[in-house]
């Protein structure tokens, strides 16, 4: 059967979690894989938990399908481990990515015995120094692709260049925060 | 060949749009398929296509510009969802009556109520009488081949009828995946110019449309209707034939997946058929003689090939996203049965599965079911349940 | 613009067309039509113009459902046509002079 790596995504209704869920299916896309990148449907509201997914692989995709075993979970918001089972069906081979100032081993307790890799990353702090606004959404994107190494590091932040590029258009001055903000999130994500 | 993309099942309908470069377009947004006109739109606002855009006030108005628009002798889309075509209801039947040649994107939602914006066939099942040819589609691809085969087919002189596009609401018209997109020049010469015989704006042969139709005409009208609907089946595959020659992708009246020695068969349509794919694939591995049937052509029927095909199969499930409520199954399973039936196909066990109504997410393991109930059937021969709702909560 | 049917229609307009001969949808290729059907046959009482009586007021000339009320090249009202009044009488009730009399029709 063919390996399809999948993840799944929390978030908050205008954080950008699906935003980071179509980034993600970009660049996997531009590697020449095949994905699907989708949002629990249903009406949008800020604030409100939502959830997105993703799956990648060598090969075309059939299922179509919600994501219920997922490899990955990325949490974009560390207020939801208190109010969504986001480890539900997670693979102990695979990791969570959550978005939080503590340590790995402080947020154990709230995972209802996980037992897979747990990795943090500051987003907040990172997106505001390198981009002086909080947005979660590229952070949380480049420690994603760190965790998974779905795809080699330069390649990604190459590909990342030329879409900002495309996306930033009318506003180059931002592509350089951004990238900037994808590097130290690679760097800085914890618990690898 | 062909261009590598990624997008959305909705995206790709407005590309698709956007390369025929239709002269009108007349939608009112609705979920799941708002983001067609919106992406339209832009393409209008921007110069890349020449389409009259029509922003309705209703889904009722939409059909009826459409239908004006295409009388007049223009190529007239629109795009709906659930209560959208709902409200187009009675336009439907005077587009395929007055045998005008519309196309429509159907992004298929949940009639309300109790209201709900997820995925079901109710809508598009609805109207599955109106004289509509339907096409559904698994995927974005499909979505995109279909609607840049609509006209083809629907503009042929043995067919003119108005023709619906279907795919899953947010299934498929949300989620991102890869297409492979076809260059302009290559659909600009595949669809080519629209050029009707009879038309209102023909200044030099002006007519009249739409007149009073009474008891000695209405009854022969309807019969060249019909019969319309017949000879679309070969114009279908005529069509369908010169996609797959510029394109390689060949698609036929159905899709046949693992079933030359299959004992169980699933048939369903759009987005499920994927993971029934999925599902028939690891089965298989297993030893397990399963396999799937996708129609592609709904409307017209393609009785005796499908009722051909299922001959082979010991177990059969015909699963619905739409519920007739008729205590009979739902649409497709009393049209698949009565193909079956009227070619004397009597041997495989039929049963009907009602699943997914309101968006209710298809799991693997919910088709695996399924499949497990139907080797059950083809081993023992005894059906226990004809008519099932599948993974209803007790 | 003054046609009659063509052939095509005058075929679809049969009580007696085969569904293999009617035009499509009930489309009507010599549009304009309306003229060629004679409706005056449908009168039960008819209205007479005593043109002596008549000031060309033209008030009739209006409420007129069938258009059966002919005004000439000087731009007077002349006889009614017969083919197409169908004797409502609506003329003869706005007829501020008696001008038009209503008569049972009789052969």
């Amino acid at each position: 059967m063919v390996k399809v790596t999948e993840i799944r995504w929390h978030g908050r209704g205008g954080q950008g979690a699906k935003t980071a869920m179509l980034l993600l299916a970009d660049v996997a896309f531009n590697t020449g894989k095949y994905i699907q990148g989708f949002p629990e449907y249903g009406p949008e509201r800020m604030g409100a938990p939502i959830v997105a997914y993703n799956r990648i692989s060598d090969e075309r995709i059939t299922v179509h399908s919600a994501i219920y075993e997922p490899d990955y979970v990325v949490v974009v918001d560390d207020t939801l481990l208190e109010s969504v089972d986001v480890t539900a069906g997670l693979s102990e081979e695979g990791a969570i990515v959550i978005n939080t100032v503590k340590e790995p081993g402080e947020l154990r307790d709230l995972l209802k015995g996980y037992k897979g890799k747990v990795c943090t990353i500051d987003a907040r702090t990172i997106s505001v120094d390198c981009l002086g606004k909080y947005f979660p959404n590229v952070p949380m994107l480049g420690a994603i692709v760190k965790v998974t190494g779905i795809m080699d590091d330069k390649a990604f932040l190459d590909d990342m260049v030329e879409s900002f590029k495309h996306k930033f258009s009318h506003k180059p001055e931002v592509i350089d925060g951004n990238i900037k903000a994808l590097e130290r999130s690679m760097q800085e994500v914890k618990g690898l | 060949m062909g261009i590598r993309e990624r997008m959305s099942g909705n995206e790709a309908i407005a590309v698709a749009m956007k390369q025929i470069n239709p002269d009108v377009v007349a939608a009112f947004p609705i979920t799941p398929s708002t983001e067609v006109p919106q992406y339209f739109s832009t393409f209008v606002a921007n110069g890349t296509v020449d389409t009259e855009f029509v922003p309705v006030e209703s889904e009722h108005s939409a059909m009826s510009a459409c239908i004006g628009a295409q009388a007049a002798g223009a190529r007239a889309m629109t795009a709906t969802s659930a209560n959208g075509l709902a409200l187009m209801w009675e336009l439907l039947y005077i587009a395929s009556g007055s045998r005008l040649p519309v196309v429509l994107a159907c992004i298929n939602r949940a009639l309300s109520g109790p209201i709900n914006i997820n995925n079901d066939h109710s809508d598009s099942m609805g109207a599955r009488d109106s004289g509509w040819i339907q096409l559904y589609s698994e995927t974005n691809q499909e979505a995109y081949d279909n609607m840049l085969m609509a006209h083809r087919i629907g503009e042929h002189k043995d067919v003119l009828l108005p023709v619906m596009v279907c795919q899953d609401g947010f299934i498929t018209s949300h989620a991102i995946e890869n297409i492979e997109l076809l260059e302009d020049d290559k659909i600009k010469g595949f669809i080519g110019e629209y050029k009707p015989e009879d038309y209102l704006l023909n200044r030099e042969n002006p007519i009249s449309v739409g007149p009073l139709d009474f008891i000695p005409h209405y009854f022969e009208h309807k019969m060249q209707q019909s019969l319309a609907m017949k000879n679309a089946k070969d114009v279908i595959l005529q069509v369908t034939e010169e996609f797959a020659e510029i394109t390689g992708r060949s698609y036929g009246l159905f899709e046949e997946y693992m079933t030359e020695d299959a004992e169980a068969a699933i048939v369903l349509l759009n987005s499920t058929a994927g993971t029934a794919k999925y599902v028939v694939d690891a089965l298989r591995k297993q030893g397990k003689k399963v396999g799937l049937i996708k129609p592609r052509v709904y409307r017209p029927f393609p009785v005796d090939e499908i009722a051909q095909a299922l001959s082979k199969f010991k177990s059969i499930a015909v699963m619905d996203k739409a519920d007739s409520f008729n205590a009979a199954g739902g649409p497709l399973f009393t049209d698949v049965t009565s193909a079956m039936f009227i070619k004397g196909i009597c041997e495989p066990k039929v049963i009907n599965y009602i699943y997914g109504l309101g968006g209710r997410d298809v799991k693997a393991d919910d088709i695996e079911s399924v499949f497990e109930n139907l080797l059950d059937i083809a081993k023992t021969g005894k059906v226990d349940s004809v008519f099932n709702y599948l993974g209803v909560r007790e | 613009m003054k046609k009659g049917l063509n052939e095509k229609d005058k075929k679809s307009l049969d009580p007696n067309v085969s569904w293999k001969d009617i035009t499509r949808g009930g489309n009507i290729s010599s549009p304009g039509n309306a003229e060629l059907f004679k409706t005056g046959d449908w009168r039960s009482m008819k209205p007479v113009w005593i043109e002596e009586k008549c000031k060309q007021c033209l008030l009739c000339y209006p409420v007129c459902p069938d258009t059966s009320i002919l005004i000439n090249e000087e731009g007077k009202r002349v006889d009614f046509d017969y083919d197409h009044c169908k004797g409502c009488g609506i003329c003869v009730k706005v007829c501020p002079f008696k001008a038009i009399d209503f008569v049972e029709e009789s052969k």
